[in-house]
């Protein structure tokens, strides 16, 4: 016969934790392995454009990024809504690049120094003149090689 | 007997790598590095006059485009789809059109041997200051693209296979078949908006 057991207290057993630790930190050396750190935080605006021969930069270490693109709201009062450049943190102007780069390179190992690529990363609605100037300063600075940032679609 | 270690008290573990994994969760960003690579021609010295190399007209591909993102290919207009089919038509000059570049027959060993190919072929890109950047990097990926596919027939044809899978030096040789050559002309003021 089945007994009713009416007076014990049912308790939920305590569920047992110790694993979780074990599971969180899968998931962090999973991340921390496919992501890879911001470099900068934007001030510009940029909306990569698209295209489909990609080549991936292999190596983070060597390449050096330049931000072309329109101030973002907060900073649009400051400096207007033109077409602005940033290195690293800040806006610059096309004059600093050169010395940005040389100074960029001579940081580098000497071994290394002659891979530096140089990755312009600017809007798609950018104006070619903007470029075209940041070219010209990296011919001054011998930083020939130069990648042009887009992101990958199939077809037009 | 050994003392008894107290057990240390884990409970709090999983909260700190739950901060760290929201700390690297907010940091990084999937993205992946990717683009067009190019490489830019080495400074002219101060002291020197800039000269008009001079190019045989045969062997140029003028590709230019304009304010409003027009393309204008050997002075006929263009829409980007047709650049492709056109830029392989030049660089490959398969028929030796007299105004397609001039072929030069050489011996490049390995499984090709003598070949054919337009040796002094060169694609200007002249753009205008106003062209949109998407623009501009859509003619620069089309003709990128004319020189993989070719490429990628040339596998097909001498290794029966596709051209990432050959080895380096393989590709190596087939570079050298077609070779990578769009110039980036000096930026010129054309006066004019």
């Amino acid at each position: 016969m089945a007994k009713i057991r009416r007076n014990e207290k049912r308790e939920m057993p305590a569920l047992n934790t110790s694993s979780l630790p074990d599971i969180i930190f899968m998931l962090l050396f999973f991340f921390m392995s496919v992501t890879s750190m911001k470099e900068v935080t934007y001030k510009v605006q940029i909306q990569n454009p698209s295209a489909t021969e990609l080549t991936k930069l292999e190596k983070k270490s060597l390449v050096r990024y330049i931000y072309v693109g329109t101030p973002t709201k907060e900073f649009q009062k400051a400096f207007g809504s033109e077409t602005r450049i940033q290195l690293d943190d800040a806006f610059a102007d096309k004059s600093e690049i050169a010395d940005y780069i040389i100074n960029e390179r001579s940081a580098m190992n000497e071994s290394e120094q002659g891979l530096m690529t140089v990755s312009i990363k600017a809007d798609k609605e950018t104006r070619m003149g903007v470029i075209a100037d940041i070219k010209q300063e990296l011919r001054k600075a011998y930083a020939l090689k130069i990648s042009y940032a887009a992101t990958q679609r199939t077809n037009y | 007997m050994a003392k008894k270690i107290p057990q240390i008290n884990a409970s709090s573990m999983a909260d700190i790598s739950f901060l760290l994994l929201i700390f690297f969760l907010v940091t990084t960003s999937m993205d992946v590095n990717q683009g067009l690579t190019r490489r830019l021609p080495a400074p002219i010295p101060p002291d020197q006059k800039i000269e008009d190399t001079d190019i045989n007209k045969r062997n140029l591909l003028i590709v230019k485009i304009n304010s409003a993102n027009q393309l204008m290919v050997q002075g006929q207009e263009m829409s980007v789809k047709q650049l492709r089919e056109k830029a392989k038509e030049f660089i490959a000059n398969v028929n030796d059109d007299a105004n397609l570049p001039k072929l030069y027959e050489e011996d490049f060993g390995g499984q090709i041997g003598v070949v054919k190919y337009a040796k002094n072929h060169v694609i200007s890109v002249q753009n205008d200051v106003d062209t949109q950047y998407q623009a501009y990097l859509d003619v620069q990926n089309e003709l990128v693209a004319a020189y993989n596919e070719l490429r990628d027939e040339c596998a097909h044809k001498y290794y029966h296979k596709a051209f990432n899978e050959l080895d380096e030096d393989d590709q190596k040789l087939i570079q050298k078949v077609y070779p990578q050559k769009i110039s980036e002309a000096e930026p010129k003021n054309y006066g004019g908006n």
